[in-house]
């Protein structure tokens, strides 16, 4: 590989959640429809595996440590110097993982004997918010073919973007602003909030559900509270919870919000002009009919 | 003539001896060094009878060197090289075999402590073997005091040294002199107000005659030495002519600017551009603050002179001072220059910046308010004449939370360090505010209460027994806004629970934090500071008040977080220290010195003026000189070493590349002689 064709192109790992055919296919569709417009190019790592989340790293380190820094020295062999990893799960466990190994020597050669291959240190792993702002602000402006009216963002970070902040160290831990600055720069409205970095309640929804429900319900109160008519998100989890939610709330609280919860990739689809459906904006729980409806054609 | 050296084994309790066997120590010193003439062993060798055994052997065996295996020489050598004084020993043929801090203390068992002891005790006395007699150094004293800061700590120890007979110049970067102390409402553990104590001071160091107060001023430069230092003093531009203002405060009724956020009120509060601080300001004399002042902002915009603006005159216009008005736009700074024999630090401490926790809103929400900002709401003299009422809306908050630790003990934001008053001002704030608003609740939240002072557990019981204050025990984890109301989710850790609180008003016990500029300050007068930028103490048991640099001490927080009796009682000490060195007529200073060799001539000195010694010299204390021929001609520059200056650190002498450089008292001689000890045995 040449060494320019190296610089453009960026290694995607899609993890299970938003992979073809899984439960938020639509996220990950979006991402790939806005790059095929705007850029960078993303290429699927080869033979990529699942990054050692959830029941990985909650029952054993090593084995996540393990499964995480496998996809990074996989992306190197692709010869990437970049991965993105939509999912802030597995961006957050993929940079962790790196950092652990990095910090223990002991565990590096444990990590390596086990992946068989020599773990990189020279692949930056990024979060979409991230290659959002560092590649594709200049491109949305220039490609923009629609603009929304009357459109109030809450953006919404959940946990894991931003935390632990010592190792992520991506935007202020409390009170975020990337995605507010994306949102802005389609044109619609960033909503000042209070709970952007609130918890969602992850992956308590199955066995917790009554925690989630309060947590959800906070969050999305804020949001309403704020003036927001739509939350945007860059996390599966998060999308899942406050999307699905909804109904299960209005039983508990008898507050019916039915606002739309919608990936920041799908909005600047809508903001390109990609067709909702091919954004795979018909696949969620709340209607997204209110979002795509407030978006028409720049008048050049 | 060889010398005769004798070897005092110190027990130090058991500080020593419970991992040293100290007689062993003596018999093996005395057995393999034929130099060693005595030995002995004494539990406690810096007590009097500790002491007079030295001197009663130094007289009766003859000693000409001794060494004393005891504890640090930091902590005794003083002493031990006193006692030798007195048989007439040059102390300088005194040493110190430090075998507690770096061997008793550390090494846990018998064999280990006791070998090493005895390698330690031999290198030194192969040292002690090259000592020379040395003589005090013998320097004149201005006796004049600087003290710069002029909070209580400043104005404590001004006024102690001006009682004491002596001249003091006190230097104060503000308008006014008080500092954070006049800025309170009450104080701990009394509840006696602040200004009824604080401002009878102010006036009597303001009309003291043996003290020269600058205020709106800062030191621009401090160069010289213990005794003997040359310091400028930047008269910042006030605006204001203090010989002919009478505070008559025409000028800052008419002046127009009235919406700049006033310091003094921690931005709760409004001030004019031209301004006092407080009323009770000293001098009680206004100041034009540049920055905001609408004839200044034209001027700088135009580029011409202040006085040549024609935008607003008002307060020329009002001053009825005539014929000179006591007002003059174009005024310039001036420097001043003082001799000065010793200088206090009281600089003093910042609140912390609200930015810091934005979990907490992080300076976003107008009712997160500090603690400071707390004094100046309960204040009678306050923006709000002492009712509390929150910032935003300026209503009565009916329910008011307190959160302690916010920047102290958190190392996660990088203070790790315990404030040491917020424990006591946040049960005085929320007495304060249960005195004022009768049906109102506080909740305060803690991680630990520390109330260690005379009467302060008392004082905290009563806020909350009498009082009925909610302390609940934890951390709160977030500070947001929902409608009119602050939700404050907080962790109780003794019931296990989850607790949100809809507040009117949040109170931070912001910590104490070393001012912005305390590490510039620090390098500005060569004296250490520690990693919160605190400034260090010599010792921090036995020289609290003394700092690095000879002839400079401290008082304060600048030190570090103190309450007010004992910043009061810090800064007396440091007076009571300035009063002695001022006392005599000249000083006595170690003279444990590095000196640059002079040889005869055709050599002169074998520095060959490269001047690494004056780069890494943290004192400036090398100083360049010109070796003359008879004519007047330059034969070479070299180095010279400025004993008052000299603090004996060494470094000079490492990086010297000719060998010219040597440290009396530590020279190659003796310190090979020690390194030899331990290696060919």
């Amino acid at each position: 590989m040449s060494e320019e064709t190296k610089k453009t192109k960026i290694g995607y790992y899609p993890g299970c959640a938003i992979t073809k055919c899984s439960t938020s296919e639509e996220y990950g569709t979006s991402v790939l429809g806005v790059s095929r417009v705007i850029g960078p190019e993303l290429e699927e790592i080869d033979d990529w595996n699942c990054c050692g989340a959830s029941s990985g790293h909650a029952t054993n380190h090593k084995l996540s440590t393990a499964l995480s820094v496998r996809n990074i020295s996989l992306a190197e062999k692709d010869g990437y110097d970049e991965v993105l990893a939509p999912c802030p799960m597995c961006s957050q466990r993929l940079i962790v993982s790196q950092d652990d190994v990095e910090n223990d020597e002991k565990l590096r050669k444990e990590v390596e004997d086990a992946i068989e291959m020599p773990i990189s240190r020279n692949v930056k792993v990024s979060n979409y918010l991230e290659i959002v702002k560092n590649y594709s602000m200049d491109e949305i402006a220039e490609k923009q073919k629609r603009k929304p009216e009357g459109l109030k963002v809450a953006s919404y970070y959940g946990c894991l973007l931003v935390r632990p902040p010592k190792i992520l160290k991506f935007d202020d831990p409390e009170n975020p602003k990337t995605m507010d600055d994306i949102v802005k720069a389609i044109g619609a409205e960033a909503v000042d909030w209070e709970f952007k970095t609130n918890c969602c309640g992850g992956g308590f929804t199955l066995s917790r559900p009554n925690v989630v429900i309060k947590l959800t319900h906070d969050i999305l109160e804020g949001a309403i509270d704020a003036g927001a008519n739509a939350i945007a998100v860059a996390c599966p989890m998060c999308h899942a919870n406050l999307d699905m939610r909804q109904q299960a709330i209005e039983k508990e609280y008898g507050r019916r919000f039915n606002i739309p919860i919608v990936y920041i990739s799908e909005l600047i689809g809508l903001a390109l002009g990609l067709k909702p459906k091919d954004l795979g904006m018909d696949k969620h729980f709340i209607d997204t009919g209110s979002v795509i409806d407030t978006f028409s054609d720049i008048e050049k | 003539m060889s010398k005769k050296i004798g070897v005092f084994v110190c027990h130090c309790g058991t500080n020593i001896s419970a991992t040293v066997d100290v007689e062993k120590v003596a018999e093996e010193t005395k057995k393999n060094n034929p130099r060693v003439a005595y030995t002995t062993t004494y539990k406690y060798m810096c007590s009097d009878p500790g002491q007079k055994l030295l001197r009663d052997k130094i007289k009766e065996e003859g000693l000409t060197g001794v060494v004393v295996a005891a504890c640090s020489p930091k902590m005794h050598e003083h002493t031990f090289r006193n006692a030798a004084v007195k048989t007439g020993l040059n102390p300088y043929h005194v040493e110190i075999s430090n075998i507690r801090e770096q061997c008793s203390w550390v090494h846990p068992d018998i064999p280990t402590g006791t070998d090493k002891s005895i390698d330690l005790v031999r290198m030194m006395t192969e040292k002690t073997r090259k000592d020379k007699s040395l003589t005090a150094i013998k320097v004149p004293v201005t006796k004049r005091a600087l003290v710069i800061g002029g909070g209580i700590a400043g104005i404590q120890a001004a006024l102690d040294i001006a009682d004491g007979g002596q001249e003091v110049v006190m230097v104060e970067r503000e308008a006014s002199i008080g500092g954070h102390m006049a800025q309170l409402s009450e104080t701990f553990p009394t509840l006696d107000c602040s200004q009824c104590i604080m401002t009878p001071k102010m006036v009597e160091a303001a009309q003291h005659d043996n003290i020269t107060m600058y205020t709106w001023s800062e030191i621009e430069s401090i160069t010289g030495y213990l005794g003997n230092f040359d310091v400028k003093i930047r008269k910042k531009a006030r605006s204001v002519d203090l010989d002919l203002c009478t505070g008559c405060s025409s000028c800052w009724q008419v002046c127009p600017c009235k919406k700049i956020k006033s310091e003094f009120d921690m931005g709760i509060g409004n001030r004019t551009a031209i301004y006092i601080p407080f009323p009770q300001a000293i001098p009680s004399k206004p100041v034009i603050d540049r920055e905001n002042c609408i004839l200044f902002k034209d001027a700088r915009k135009k580029n011409i002179k202040p006085n040549d603006s024609k935008v607003c005159r008002k307060c020329i216009d009002a001053c009825p001072i005539a014929p000179v008005k006591a007002i003059d736009y174009n005024q310039e700074d001036e420097i001043v220059d003082v001799k000065i024999g010793a200088i206090i630090v009281a600089t003093g401490f910042r609140e912390l910046e609200d930015g810091l926790y934005g979990e907490y809103g992080g300076g976003k929400y107008e009712d997160v308010i500090t603690g400071l900002q707390f004094e100046r709401l309960a204040s009678a003299s306050g923006p709000t004449e002492g009712k509390i009422k929150r910032p935003s809306d300026g209503k009565e908050p009916e329910i008011v939370v307190f959160i302690q630790c916010v920047g102290s003990r958190d190392p996660a934001k990088g203070c790790s360090y315990c404030s040491k008053t917020c424990c006591m001002y946040t049960a005085k704030h929320t007495m304060l505010y249960k005195h004022k608003v009768h049906d109102g609740h506080a909740f305060v939240f803690y991680i630990d209460i520390r109330c260690a002072g005379k009467s302060y557990e008392e004082f905290s019981q009563r806020a909350i027994e009498e009082e009925g204050a909610t302390y609940l025990r934890g951390r709160v984890s977030r500070v947001y806004k929902k409608g009119e109301k602050l939700i404050v989710l907080g962790a109780d850790t003794l019931t296990g629970s989850v607790v949100e609180i809809e507040a009117d008003m949040v109170v931070l016990a912001s910590a104490m934090k070393a001012q912005d500029d305390a590490e510039q300050f620090a390098q500005k007068l060569s004296i250490q500071y520690d990693k919160d930028k605190f400034f260090s103490e010599m010792h921090p048991k036995l020289k609290p008040v003394e700092s690095s640099s000879a002839g400079i001490f401290l008082a304060g927080t600048c030190q570090g977080p103190k309450d007010i009796p004992e910043t009061v009682a810090q800064a007396g000490a440091a007076a009571s220290k300035v009063l002695a060195l001022l006392s005599s007529d000249e000083l006595e200073r170690e003279p444990v010195v590095a000196r640059v060799d002079r040889q005869l001539p055709p050599v002169f000195s074998t520095c060959i003026g490269c001047f690494y010694c004056q780069k890494v010299c943290p004192y400036s204390a090398i100083e360049s000189e010109d070796i003359k021929a008879r004519d007047g001609s330059v034969i070479k520059t070299v180095a010279r070493v400025n004993e008052g200056l000299c603090q004996g650190c060494g470094l000079c002498a490492a990086t010297c590349r000719s060998k010219s450089v040597e440290l009396e008292g530590f020279n190659d001689e003796q310190i090979y002689a020690e390194i030899n000890a331990l290696e060919f045995n």
